[in-house]
């Protein structure tokens, strides 16, 4: 269990537009051991999907490129791999699942065509082995009637139903690792526990490693060991998830949670929020990018980006005001920024 | 499948009939008379009405018409003035000629002009990409008249190495017949090339920068499985349209390029019947070219349902 599997240092993504450099990810470190499952949260633009993108170097050939750390999947530095060997690693060693399951299976091709031909690149057998794994993939994922799946196209098939498409094309050639960008957040609520279950199931079941992206905190604590919550493309604090959800201490994450409306909230007032929006990324990197917003914020916070510190075992945290010296305590979030 | 057809032919059925009269009524609406025309100068008056008689032409207009119609529903388009022969014979003699010089063009057209399109797509904002665009630009707003007249007095009167005009004989050799439509060709495939090029890139950029091409590069896909497999037939359909398009004028022929290389095409042939009134001929070929439009934009979008499931012309599908 405890083996490492990844180990993320140091890497830094930035996007090189005509208007300035944006650095999307800016030195983020995190490691995953086998059979782990990881959860990164933030809020939009916060650099969660570029992370991950960056993992398996999948990022828009003239703008995004990744200047600075290393990504060690099983020893290997996948920074330095060539094109083919990242053909191969890509959906053989780490499958991806993206966002939108109705717009990332291609609309024109047959399901059971894209399934083989996924199959059929990575894995040495025949069109008609493939078939049957591809077959036996849907089945395994709940779809019912797999064969006569296998012949439609995906516009023939429900949101959820693609997802688990999807799904079963991410394990069908046993991914040690699958990358889960957002996967039920253009899904309904009903359906989006059913594929959560099926991933937890898979996960169990094969032993994969799973880095899951939400910005649903609900999500996180059903599915992770870990969390990394990032904001404006920085880790701000990452701890196991029961730490973080009993102990959490970067004011940002308090903001998060303060955030997931309540049922045992008697008031029924207005939903919180965290006021305000994330920094310019092109212009981050001088202080803490959260001082904006934070209502805890000093004259030190305006001064140099907090480190991230490991304030108890197993748990870091990147605030000025929490760095083991200075405690704060979490309190009635007041303060109206703009 | 089957039905659609059915109902989308019968659904041309008015087109045509509007397409019928309009020319029946603008041939008229042209100043002269075709026996004036046929009999020349000279001709009296006596002979001139006698002529209208054999024409059939001293009947009142709305007669001529019913006639006509009547006629063309039995399948009988009339016969020339000028040439004294069947419409459907001239018209067919015509299209091999025709079909010469704008299939061949339109293949290469299409070869290069989405060839191009494909690598500018694929290197987007290179000096290639630039270059390539901006003389796309330049050929589909390249008068083609003008295009033709500059080719024939570089190539034929300056250099001197490529033909004038005339169609060649293969009897001269296979030289003959190519040296003949290499200008035309250069003339007519410019536009369409042009057009293809641009069509093609801007179509493949939609679909490169989708997510389906996304993940399927998470998935490990080769890269020539993700852009000749994947990407082209995603971007196929505004392609097929322009080629639809195109294809259609290649059967009207091509006026302005068959006029300038006096290329004995069914353009030369349309001009000729406009300049004589012919009215006969005039109206066959008008309805002619209106049949040649309708099955294409019908085979356009058979094609469509053959690339793309998600369209359906029978109210099913999505």
């Amino acid at each position: 269990m405890s083996e490492t599997l990844l180990r993320v240092s140091g890497l830094k993504t930035y996007f090189y537009t005509a208007s300035g450099v944006s650095k999307a990810v800016d030195g983020v470190s995190f490691e995953l051991n086998r059979g782990e499952v990881l959860g990164i949260v933030g809020e939009s633009g916060s650099g969660k999907s570029v992370t991950s993108n960056s993992l398996i170097r999948l990022l828009p050939p003239r703008t995004g490129r990744i200047v600075d750390g290393e990504i060690l999947f099983e020893g290997r530095n996948i920074l330095t791999m060539s094109h083919k060997e990242l053909l191969e690693f890509r959906g053989k060693e780490i499958a991806t699942i993206f966002q939108d399951p109705m717009t990332s299976l291609d609309p024109v091709f047959k399901i059971g065509k894209q399934m083989v031909e996924m199959i059929c690149a990575h894995q040495k057998v025949s069109k008609k082995e493939a078939r049957e794994m591809a077959i036996h993939a849907l089945k395994r994922v709940g779809i019912p009637e797999p064969e006569k799946r296998m012949e439609a196209y995906p516009y023939e098939l429900s949101g959820g139903m693609c997802q688990r498409v999807i799904i079963a094309m991410a394990v069908c050639c046993k991914p040690k690792f699958i990358i889960a960008d957002e996967p039920t957040t253009a899904l309904d609520v009903t359906v989006q526990a059913q594929v959560l279950d099926l991933l937890k199931d898979l996960q169990k079941e094969m032993n994969t490693s799973i880095l899951l992206i939400t910005h649903n905190l609900g999500v996180v604590w059903e599915m992770c060991d870990k969390v990394m919550v990032m904001y404006a493309g920085n880790t701000v604090e990452s701890a196991d998830t029961k730490t973080l959800y009993s102990n959490p201490l970067h004011p940002y994450t308090w903001g998060l949670l303060d955030s997931i409306p309540r049922l045992s909230d008697e008031t029924k007032g207005e939903l919180r929020t965290i006021p305000g929006t994330p920094p310019d990324l092109r212009l981050t990197g001088k202080c803490c990018n959260f001082y904006n917003r934070c209502p805890y914020v000093t004259d030190k916070c305006c001064e140099s980006v907090p480190p991230l510190v490991e304030v108890e075992p197993g748990h870091f945290v990147a605030c000025h005001r929490q760095n083991g010296e200075e405690r704060l305590v979490r309190g009635e979030v007041t303060h109206d920024a703009e | 499948m089957l039905k659609t057809i059915l109902k989308r032919i019968v659904q041309c059925i008015p087109t045509l009939f509007i397409v019928v009269t309009f020319t029946f009524i603008l041939t008229r609406a042209i100043p002269g008379n075709p026996a004036q025309t046929l009999l020349g100068p000279q001709a009296t008056a006596e002979d001139i009405a006698a002529m209208e008689v054999k024409l059939g032409l001293d009947q009142p207009k709305w007669k001529q018409y019913i006639d006509y119609m009547g006629d063309v529903l039995h399948g009988d388009f009339g016969t020339s003035y000028m040439y004294n022969q069947p419409v459907v014979d001239l018209i067919l003699q015509r299209i091999p000629s025709t079909l010469q010089i704008t299939l061949t063009s339109l293949i290469i057209a299409l070869i290069v002009g989405v060839g191009i399109g494909m690598f500018s797509a694929l290197h987007q904002y290179s000096a290639f990409d630039y270059v390539f665009m901006v003389l796309a630009l330049v050929g589909v707003s390249m008068p083609i008249f003008w295009l033709g007249m500059m080719l024939v007095s570089f190539f034929s009167v300056n250099l001197g190495i490529l033909p004038v005009m005339g169609r060649g004989d293969i009897a001269n050799g296979l030289w003959d017949v190519i040296s003949h439509m290499i200008l035309p060709c250069l003339c007519l495939c410019t536009i369409p090339m042009a057009t293809f090029a641009r069509i093609t890139r801007s179509s493949m950029l939609e679909v490169i920068g989708s997510d389906s091409i996304k993940a399927l590069r998470a998935r490990g896909i080769s890269e020539r499985s993700v852009i000749f497999k994947h990407a082209l037939k995603n971007a196929l359909p505004p392609i097929i349209t322009v080629l639809g398009l195109q294809l259609a004028s290649c059967f009207t022929g091509a006026i302005l390029t068959e006029s300038i290389f006096s290329w004995p095409g069914l353009g030369t042939m349309i001009v000729n019947a406009i300049n004589n009134r012919d009215y006969m001929l005039i109206q066959g070929m008008v309805l002619f070219f209106a049949v040649i439009f309708v099955v294409i934009n019908l085979l356009v979008d058979l094609a469509y349902m053959l690339i793309n499931p998600r369209v359906s012309y029978e109210g099913g599908g999505a």
